[in-house]
């Protein structure tokens, strides 16, 4: 690395110093947690839509947890931050347009 | 090339990055984005799958044993995750033995994952839910539900087997990466042995049999890039890694609702 690469390097560790141990415990905790709801609801005899939807939200918490906590992106500076995230939901939410189109008439007309 | 650079006073000609962190980890962050699109295609085909074939509910294939197994399977990664960050943490504090013994700990969450999933993977091809490309397996008593399911909905075993299989390899890689970075050329005979192990333990009609070479591939790539530049892995390097791994587990965090809870046998049909 250049000299500019190790001096951001540096700083970035020396931001990471300062990060709490519990804290990660406490994240971890939650997600086992969250995991442990998951599978809980799973035995509730829910309706499909309303389970997925359900368990779709939580894995977006535990998503989030992951990428703000473990993955350390909560610390990045902003633009870091919306570049990423917006760029990854913009593509995914592009995916979902084509995905519910056909979905929604796959659906509608009925399995055969 | 660029290890022949030498030191020198004059200041570098780049301007700090506008993301105000270094280049490996805006590489490594593109890396994790372009991904996240073929594990969200994946994804995508499985649930596609699933909407258009009828009767899916009714067909669903997984029972507690399957449900308890991947939800251990969970358990592993999540705390693999933990010791992961904490082997960031000692990397930044300069702690290199702590570093070495978390990241190690990495690799066995890692480790107990993958031989989990193939145990898992085993007894649902043992039990008739396979693949038209993987050898039929002598001595199992076939499930006529997975029968079945194999006949009736085909493209679950194709989803479930491409999706729950591409991301078993993302995690033996990680655990190969960190091994790498842990350890850097001692880890090499190490991979070879576990390739020796992992090839010679296995069946022959068992699909790891052959998926076993992925280590002799990964043990002669790790052993040109150490040979090209050995270097002492540094908390940049470590934190990628740790990137990279924490990656492997958010993927997970879809996989495991959408594809084991969400066919649970409880469901109504």
């Amino acid at each position: 690395m250049d000299e500019t690469q190790i001096a951001l390097a540096e700083r970035v560790a020396e931001e990471q110093r300062h990060h709490k141990m519990a804290q990660f415990f406490w994240v971890w905790g939650a997600l086992l947690l969250l995991t442990g709801i998951e599978v809980y609801l799973t035995y509730q005899n829910m309706a499909p839509a309303k389970m997925l939807t359900i368990l779709m939200g939580l894995s977006l918490i535990k998503a989030a947890l992951i990428i703000g906590f473990f993955m350390h992106l909560r610390y990045e500076i902003s633009l870091m931050k919306w570049v990423t995230m917006s760029s990854v939901v913009g593509c995914l939410l592009l995916m979902t347009i084509f995905f519910l189109w056909d979905a929604a008439r796959v659906v509608t007309l009925g399995v055969k | 090339m660029a290890d022949t650079a030498v030191s020198h006073d004059i200041p570098s000609v780049y301007e700090p990055s506008v993301f105000g962190t270094y280049s490996k980890k805006i590489g490594m962050w593109l890396f994790l984005m372009s991904d996240s699109l073929t594990f969200g295609a994946l994804l995508y085909a499985y649930t596609y799958s699933r909407i258009s074939t009828a009767n899916f509910l009714g067909q669903t294939p997984f029972h507690s044993e399957s449900i308890v197994n991947a939800t251990i399977m969970t358990a592993f990664l999540l705390t693999s995750s933990l010791t992961m960050v904490l082997a960031v943490r000692a990397s930044v504090q300069k702690d290199a033995k702590m570093q070495t013994i978390w990241l190690l700990a990495t690799m066995l969450c890692g480790a107990g994952f993958v031989v989990l999933h193939g145990r898992e993977w085993t007894n649902l091809i043992a039990s008739g839910l396979t693949l038209p490309m993987f050898p039929a397996s002598p001595g199992g008593e076939a499930n006529a539900d997975f029968a079945r399911i194999t006949k009736d909905v085909p493209l679950f075993a194709s989803t479930f087997f491409t999706l729950t299989g591409m991301h078993m390899l993302h995690v033996t890689l990680g655990i190969v990466y960190l091994g790498v970075v842990a350890l850097r050329r001692k880890f090499i005979p190490i991979l070879l042995g576990l390739w020796l192990v992992a090839w010679l333990a296995t069946p022959s009609y068992s699909p790891f049999h052959y998926g076993a070479h992925v280590l002799l591939l990964a043990a002669v790539v790790c052993g040109i890039i150490l040979w090209l530049k050995p270097k002492v892995y540094d908390s940049s390097d470590v934190e990628v890694a740790g990137l990279y791994w924490h990656f492997v587990d958010l993927v997970w965090m879809f996989i495991f609702p959408l594809v084991y809870l969400m066919s649970a046998r409880i469901l109504p049909t």
